[in-house]
């Protein structure tokens, strides 16, 4: 599957300003027109549907092919998955991680306000999103029965790619919560193999919860994605996303971080994994994100009520997302209003 | 911080001598490839990549793709344009990177050479390859050196490799494959050759007093005393007698180590044999 990407033939190209990113993840503010567009032509009514390219990494693909690509790159990592993450982030995604599940709380916590409702018995249903080798689902599993007593929350993880399902599988085969029938109804972990633009499996207004954590950088659609995301919730729902920013405020510690992505983590992915071009790929999807703030803008058009949010005075968003470690991470919460 | 810097200044920067070239590029400022697949690499880069290699490599010696890696990384600054340079110096050398001819296991049909007569190096080379239970695809792409032509002579010794086993017989167990580096150090004199020769820690110790007293003496000797193989024109010479070949470059052949392993194991097993009927008879007997 890794042979698919010719890797001799993939030509690294310079990359071009920074400061661009794909039309589709383009905020319609005024002044977000400061920012120099260079790759992608401005997609138009008149352009057929082959015509349309997207941003894979830095080079342009047409946007039909990029699931299919992000689905080999993940096929080749996934085996190395957690040993590069570590190695990557020198372990720190671990506490990002931690940190994430922990300020969401999910699991209903019996108190006398609680014992009555209806849903403390079935619990919460969570859908994680492109997490497949399952380490959020894992720990949000953990910390509802352990810490909030809750034995009936659910998590569904979903994933585009069936090996990085299979790396999900092989993590919960040896926890306590996985069930070895099918149909059990007190399964509290599934498996779900599914593009997140298209969750037509899911009923909507079902989910109470629904995270992605590193893995809406890779989608082809993301407001889509994020339009999904309404749908499937329940009113009240929670939209959680952990994610990767564009650069740091901070210049130095920026042009440092930098230099770690673009030096150091294909180099890793050398030595450990034999995949240069698979985290080239990942460092410059991170490179085409948008920022936190045209991000948070994107949660708000898809819907959702965005948490501790205010207009600046350039008209963008600010305090609506949590920045980690200085922000190389950031986490975009939003719910579906009631 | 990001100035734009033309191809071409680029290129002219690449070709200026090591001390300079520090400063011309940096990881968020790479110039464009020379060649497809080509990844510029700054000298900390190509300094952590010889170092994680070459561990990587000793820890699991199957990893192919880290001993080319290393080997990338280790070429330069003198040791790839040396050999390129010996391959300028040769007529034949001349022609291959005129030609610039790779092997592939398209380019090289097994059946074709299987066909050939008993002694020539095509049907020794299909021979080797099918006891040895190999194709000629394994080869990684070189990617991280800068020029064109020593990114070709770089990929032709690795993909001639598998000739240099073939002609000496050599299998590719961990002996064999370093007595073959041993040779290709004192015929190419690239780093990762010599380096590679780490791994006999790796060895077992009847192994590695083999490889001292027999295979280390022969493979430096005739290395040294041999013609540069790189400018053997592999293509050209599937047809020649392999004697005629080993001649004319100045090669023997080292003592068949498949054969030397085997006779070994088999008196081994012998003895404990004897050994087993030994003790079952005594006990038996009551002794």
């Amino acid at each position: 599957m890794a042979a698919l990407l010719p890797r001799a033939t993939k030509r690294l190209r310079l990359s071009p300003s920074t400061d661009s990113v794909c039309h589709g993840c383009r905020r319609a503010f005024a002044s977000s027109i400061r920012h120099g567009q260079q790759q992608q032509p401005a997609p138009s009514q008149h352009v057929s549907q082959s015509d349309k390219t997207t941003h894979f990494g830095f080079k342009t693909v047409a946007e039909e092919l990029k699931a299919s690509r992000v689905r080999t790159v993940f096929s080749s990592v996934a085996a190395n998955y957690d040993t590069m993450n570590d190695l990557m982030s020198l372990g720190i995604h671990r506490l990002w991680k931690d940190h994430f599940v922990r300020s969401l709380n999910p699991g209903i916590r019996l108190t006398s306000a609680t014992t009555s409702s209806p849903q403390s018995a079935t619990g919460q249903t969570i859908l994680d999103i492109a997490g497949g080798t399952g380490d959020i689902a894992l720990r949000m599993l953990d910390h509802a029965t352990t810490i909030n007593r809750d034995n009936a929350t659910s998590v569904i993880i979903s994933d585009i790619n069936p090996e990085m399902l299979a790396e999900g599988r092989k993590r919960f085969a040896t926890s306590p919560y996985y069930s070895t029938t099918t149909t059990s109804p007190n399964r509290r972990v599934s498996f779900l193999e599914a593009n997140a633009e298209d969750l037509s499996a899911i009923e909507s207004n079902s989910i109470d919860l629904y995270t992605v954590a590193f893995g809406i950088r890779n989608f082809t659609h993301k407001q889509v994605a994020l339009q999904e995301a309404f749908r499937v919730l329940k009113p009240g729902g929670v939209f959680a996303c952990l994610e990767f920013t564009p650069r740091l405020s901070n210049p130095i510690m920026n042009g440092i971080y930098k230099r770690w992505s673009f030096g150091a983590i294909p180099l890793i992915g050398q030595v450990v994994a034999a995949d240069r071009e698979s985290y080239q790929y990942l460092v410059e999807s991170i490179e085409r994100f948008p920022s936190q703030a045209e991000f948070a803008g994107m949660i708000e058009d898809a819907g959702f009520i965005v948490p501790g949010k205010e207009r600046g005075d350039g008209g963008d968003l600010e305090g609506g997302w949590e920045d980690l470690s200085l922000g190389i991470a950031a986490i975009h919460k939003g719910v579906k209003p009631a | 911080m990001r100035t734009q810097i033309s191809q071409h200044t680029f290129r002219r920067l690449l070709a200026l001598p090591q001390p300079l070239r520090l400063r011309t590029f940096s990881i968020l400022n790479r110039p464009p490839p020379n060649y497809p697949g080509h990844v510029p690499l700054t000298l900390v880069e190509r300094g952590a990549l010889a170092l994680g290699s070459a561990f990587g490599s000793l820890r699991n010696p199957h990893r192919h793709d880290l001993i080319a890696a290393l080997g990338e990384a280790t070429a330069k600054p003198y040791f790839i344009s040396r050999l390129r340079k010996a391959m300028l110096a040769n007529p034949t050398g001349r022609r291959i990177l005129h030609d610039k001819p790779r092997i592939t296991s398209q380019t090289m049909s097994l059946e074709k050479l299987r066909q050939l007569p008993e002694n020539t190096v095509g049907r020794a080379y299909a021979a080797w390859l099918d006891r040895e239970g190999v194709t000629p695809d394994t080869r990684d792409q070189v990617r991280y050196i800068d020029d064109p032509e020593e990114a070709y002579a770089m990929q032709r010794y690795r993909e001639t490799h598998d000739f240099t086993h073939a002609i000496t017989g050599l299998p590719v167990i961990i002996e064999g494959e370093l007595a073959v580096k041993a040779f290709e150090f004192a015929n190419t004199l690239l780093p990762m050759t010599a380096l590679s020769l780490v791994a006999v820690v790796r060895l077992k110790a009847a192994e590695r007093k083999r490889f001292f007293e027999t295979y280390l003496l022969w493979a430096v000797g005739n290395g040294l005393k041999a013609e540069e193989v790189v400018n053997v024109y592999w293509e050209e010479e599937l047809e020649t007698d392999i004697e005629v070949l080993r001649a004319r470059l100045g090669i023997e052949i080292p003592p068949d180590l498949r054969e030397t392993r085997k006779l070994l194991r088999d008196k081994e097993k012998a003895e404990r044999a004897a050994r087993d009927a030994k003790d079952r008879l005594g006990a038996v007997m009551g002794v």
